[in-house]
């Protein structure tokens, strides 16, 4: 049985077809979701691309948030469901405080765009799995509102707790609190980070395939559970 | 029909490049002595019907849950007359009428 991962599209989404082709790379059956659409249609996993959901009117994923598909995602991401959130899903992620913290516009007001050299720092997750702590990866990133930002209480809890998923190396690009480019929840199911692997799976078209490990993780985790 | 406005404003701590852009801005157009600028939002609600406790503890609460993100952004409430007079809403009657509801 294939392992069924959902993206949903949100009007202004903008990688929802490149994440699909990620799963489909990585073995997985990639389902598309819609935003007016409750139904998650039995879904093992869901993908939250990255984009411009709602014009990113009011806030980054502030609109996003209150989708009737997003209804469902909540409730199956307290449930368990892997939830990867990739740059503008991530944003959707901390509006929805299915992740702590906020984005916030890059320090240097530029919209960056260029490939990241990041560090996993947990391996643990539903999407790292198949990386090794430690491991250095390279996908592209980019972003106008990517600054990661939280009380430092809550920066210490997730260094503590292990929850910072992906640091930024070289550069921090956008003014990141810690250097944070990723981070999860308590049970490391949900995960979200700014850079864009689904655009590093396959060697004519990214830096690298680097980004192919997030969603090998995902299907193999879902294969034995 | 009376409206309320909301300002929503990046909290102290919370950086905030856009104002700085505007207070660099400043003394290249000729306005010196404007030592900081922080940028936010206002939103201007048109409200039917009495502007009562009911009517501002939901707005109140729209406010809190989705025009401003409480983990980066305080907000402010208060009532437009159709006089022009203005009247602040305490943040404390928010939490007032949460009880009372409760």
């Amino acid at each position: 049985m294939t392992t069924r991962i959902g993206v949903v599209t949100f009007p202004g989404s903008l990688d929802d077809s490149d994440a699909r082709r990620a799963i489909r790379i990585a073995g997985g059956e990639p389902v598309a979701l819609w935003h007016r659409d409750k139904d998650l249609h039995q879904v093992d996993a869901v993908v939250l691309p990255g984009g411009f959901s709602y014009g990113d009117y009011l806030r980054c994923g502030a609109i996003a948030r209150f989708s009737p598909v997003m209804e469902s995602v909540v409730e199956q991401a307290k449930a368990g469901m892997p939830v990867l959130g990739i740059c503008n899903g991530f944003q959707v992620l901390c509006e929805s405080h299915l992740l702590p913290g906020a984005l916030t516009r890059n320090d240097h007001l530029h919209f960056v765009c260029r490939d990241q050299r990041l560090r996993v720092e947990n391996d643990a997750t539903a999407w790292t799995s198949d990386y090794a702590r430690g491991q250095e990866i390279t996908v592209p990133l980019k972003n106008g509102e990517g600054g990661y930002v939280a009380d430092e209480r809550t920066l210490d809890e997730l260094e503590a707790e292990g929850r910072v998923v992906f640091r930024y190396l070289d550069v921090n690009p956008n003014g990141s609190r810690r250097d944070i480019a990723g981070i999860t929840n308590e049970a490391g199911n949900v995960v979200g980070l700014m850079p864009h692997p689904e655009h590093a799976v396959e060697a004519l078209t990214g830096p690298t395939t680097d980004g192919l490990g997030f969603f090998t993780s995902a299907v193999k985790k879902l294969v034995t559970s | 029909m009376a409206r309320v406005v909301v300002d929503v404003m990046l909290k102290p701590e919370i950086l905030d490049p856009q104002g700085q852009a505007v207070q660099r801005a400043l003394p290249r157009l000729g306005f010196e002595g404007i030592s900081d600028v922080r940028q936010g939002k206002r939103f201007e609600l048109e409200v039917e019907g009495p502007v009562d406790g009911d009517a501002l503890a939901r707005i109140q609460e729209l406010a809190e849950t989705f025009l401003a993100n409480t983990v980066i952004e305080d907000f402010t409430v208060r009532v437009q007359e159709a006089d022009g007079a203005e009247r602040p809403v305490p943040a404390a009657s928010h939490a007032a009428s949460e009880g009372a509801a409760a």
